[in-house]
């Protein structure tokens, strides 16, 4: 005699359960893991609508979208995950145009065989991320490709936001006497990363700095809304996003060696694997550009944040049609500080 | 960093430049030839050369391991590479460097070949282990400071009995490349290449010694200073090599004195002796064949050696026609001697070993000291001055153009 409760489905087995063909085919797994999984974790009034869409209302002022898609090996790391990392990554992207991120989308690439309690891991870190963020994930996707075709779990997220009306920043409006600014330590992401990789484990306290960076970047233009530049400077590092600005704006920087903020385990690791910080990537800082005058207010209000507690003034920008970005080093000389070339590779000796 | 930062202090390294200014103001000139790619990347990296006075000059040498390496080498390499089954365990440095067939070890990887980047040799005896049933080779390169841990990974391979492990030997002696310099006609008989003295490897002399160096201090009447990695010891070398000038002295002088000895590494050299012994000759990138200059692994150890193993045979390739890497090795040329330097040749897309490494010349110089090579040297004081003329109708701008191109947004 069964006693089996009518309507009664098995849930998914989040223990002990791994992703099959079945649950991207678009059937009744497919239907259930959304509905287990993402619904209730990211659960808003756009999701529970069913929808392939969501619409909103937007506010007076510009939209603003961008997209980023997150591969990162290994998928948990000190500090956090692919999960967090992936709304972090396109919040910055849209926050820096100034803009106040509205709503997410996210894409989920599975690979078969994954253990669905690390998607229930990664998934319940973007749903914390999102809402401590303020930010609600309206719309989503999902995919499962054979084992060996993807690498566990890739996530594509894409946002919109809105700029105020007034605020104009963007890569190119770098001019000859604006001040460069850092948010905080440099390298503390990808040192948090390379601890973990194959062939070189060593042991480290640094935590990514993972981090949205929206709130800090709201408070930084209330304080000087004549903010001409604002970048996150992630894969390339500082060294990258300075020398795309300059190419931008068609001038030349001149950085400071002695005032760029660099925690001494972050150096110390750099120094053994061959590395520079200013190559080596963060997730929760950004550069922010303007003039001169205007630096000191900037940065009152940058170290008043806990996100920019550590924020330095770490050079200025000059006229030079090369766009070279350059670096008095701490040891009195003068050097360029190039493009990152292919991938930052240790030297042997 | 304790016992990093003290090496690398502005105000000191001030002061000793203060010192060499004074020291080498006469009319005379100094041309030094650091042979180290280490000090030629620390050079550049920290500036160094704007410290010096204009009469002071150094001349990048041969000591970078992956440039002296020549392309039949690389092929070789390749080749064992693409094996079915195998694995290639290589230091990262060499998976950039352009061989035959516009190939090279990273694309080869690209096109399925199992390349693995280590940092040590023990890394890949590790992956030999963790893949019993797969053949693993160590492509090792370097000069004497490589040598010893490739001797230790082939004995810890016999006494763990590994049958799937050997060992590419590439490994390359530092004074017979000093002497193939020295004794070089441009050096010796025609003087077009000056060369008062040397500064001396950092971590090959913590291996061998001080002492192979007085041949050359005595034979050659040329100073040497051996000198740390660190920016401050090579400015103090460049002090001690221009005292000894002034004094008309040519000795050998140890600044690394908290690493070096007079006989160096005695275990380590050891170790070298039982597992390896020296070629006849062999081709460096740049200077051709020279002889007794390399090692190759003892019939004691033929097991563990992948040329014996597979029968790998040596075909000589020619450099590029364009190229002018084997003069800019020699000192003969600077960088910006070369037509395809910063043009067709960047680190990006290198013709010449030279712009693969850090420690190349010509990559050294292309990263950081390329500003020095244009007009406009701008400083603090004029950032004050717009000119929107300029900024408007940009002149070329070789690095805007290079990163036109790279500009990958996140």
């Amino acid at each position: 005699m069964s006693k089996v409760r009518e309507g009664y489905v098995r849930p998914v087995d989040f223990k002990h359960g791994r992703i099959d063909m079945s649950h991207g085919s678009g059937g009744r797994a497919m239907a259930q893991l959304i509905d287990e999984l993402f619904l209730r974790e990211f659960d808003n009034d756009w999701l529970r609508a069913g929808n392939d869409f969501s619409s909103m209302a937007m506010p007076p002022g510009r939209l603003v979208m961008a997209t980023d898609s997150h591969v990162v090996s290994p998928l948990f790391f000190p500090g956090g995950d692919i999960g967090c990392l992936a709304v972090h990554g396109t919040l910055n992207d849209v926050a820096m145009s100034g803009a106040r991120p509205l709503y997410l989308a996210a894409t989920f690439v599975l690979e078969e065989g994954f253990p669905l309690a690390d998607l229930r891991r990664i998934v319940a870190s973007m749903a914390n991320a999102a809402r401590e963020a303020g930010v609600p994930i309206v719309t989503g996707d999902t995919k499962v490709v054979e084992r060996g075709k993807g690498d566990g779990v890739f996530i594509t997220t894409t946002g919109v936001g809105c700029v105020p009306e007034g605020v104009v920043i963007a890569g190119d409006r770098a001019r000859p006497g604006d001040a460069i600014l850092v948010s905080g330590t440099l390298g503390d992401h990808g040192v948090a990363i390379m601890s973990l990789r194959e062939n070189l484990t060593f042991e480290t306290t640094i935590e990514s700095d993972t981090a949205a960076l929206h709130d800090l970047v709201a408070r930084m233009i209330d304080a000087v809304p004549e903010i001409h530049c604002l970048r996150d400077p992630t894969r390339g590092g500082l060294a990258t996003t300075l020398n795309e600005l300059a190419t931008q704006s068609r001038c030349g920087m001149m950085i400071r060696e002695n005032d760029l903020p660099v925690k001494p385990q972050v150096a110390a690791a750099c120094e053994f694997l061959g590395l520079d910080p200013l190559y080596v990537a963060n997730e929760g800082k950004l550069v922010a550009i303007l003039p001169g005058e205007h630096a000191d207010s900037l940065l009152a209000a940058m170290r008043a944040h806990p996100l920019g507690r550590d924020a330095a003034r770490i050079g200025t920008v000059h006229d030079d049609p090369h766009g070279f970005v350059q670096m008095e080093t701490a040891f009195g000389g003068r050097r360029n500080v190039d493009w990152l070339t292919g991938e930052q590779l240790p030297r042997i000796c | 960093m304790k016992y990093i930062d003290e090496f690398r202090e502005g105000d000191l390294a001030r002061a000793i430049a203060g010192a060499i200014a004074r020291e080498a103001a006469g009319s005379r000139s100094y041309d030094l030839m650091e042979f180290c790619g280490g000090h030629t990347h620390a050079i550049s990296r920290y500036g160094i050369a704007d410290l010096l006075p204009g009469n002071v000059r150094m001349i990048h040498g041969p000591g970078c391991p992956v440039c002296v390496l020549p392309i039949g080498r690389i092929d070789n390499a390749i080749e064992l590479a693409q094996r079915p089954g195998l694995i290639l365990a290589t230091y990262a440095d060499t998976v950039r460097v352009p061989a035959s067939k516009s190939m090279s070890l990273l694309k080869a990887k690209a096109r399925g070949a199992d390349v693995r980047m280590v940092y040590s040799s023990a890394d890949a005896l590790r992956i030999a282990q963790e893949n019993p049933d797969r053949e693993v080779v160590f492509f090792a390169i370097g000069f004497e400071t490589t040598t010893p841990p490739t001797a230790v990974a082939i004995r810890q391979a016999r006494a763990l009995g590994l049958t799937n492990f050997s060992v590419f030997c590439n490994h390359v002696l530092t004074p017979s490349a000093i002497t193939n310099i020295l004794e070089s006609p441009e050096v010796r008989e025609l003087g077009t290449v000056p060369l008062d003295g040397f500064i001396g490897p950092a971590h090959v002399s913590t291996v061998i010694g001080s002492q192979p160096y007085e041949f050359f201090a005595e034979e050659f009447g040329k100073p040497v200073v051996i000198a740390g990695f660190e920016p401050l010891d090579v400015m103090q070398a460049i002090l001690m090599l221009v005292r000894q000038l002034n004094d008309g002295r040519a000795e050998v002088e140890n600044e690394f004195t908290r690493a070096v000895t007079r006989d160096g590494n005695v275990k380590a050299k050891a170790l070298i002796a039982e597992v390896f012994e020296l070629r006849d000759s062999f081709e460096w990138r740049g200077l051709g064949e020279v002889p007794y200059s390399a090692l190759r692994i003892r019939p004691a150890f033929r097991e563990f050696d992948a040329e014996a193993r597979y029968r790998i045979e040596y075909r000589s390739v020619p450099d590029n026609k364009a190229c002018e890497c084997g003069a800019i090795l020699r000192g003969v040329k600077k960088p910006t001697d070369c037509k395809v330097f910063g043009t067709v040749c960047t680190p990006e897309n290198p013709i010449g070993s030279c712009m693969v490494s850090s420690e190349g010349a010509c990559a050294a110089h292309y990263t950081y000291g390329r500003f020095k090579d244009v007009p406009i040297v701008p400083g603090e004081a004029s950032a004050a001055g717009p000119s929107q003329g300029a900024r408007s109708s940009p002149s070329g701008g070789g690095a805007a153009a290079t990163g036109a191109s790279l500009v990958a947004q996140p």
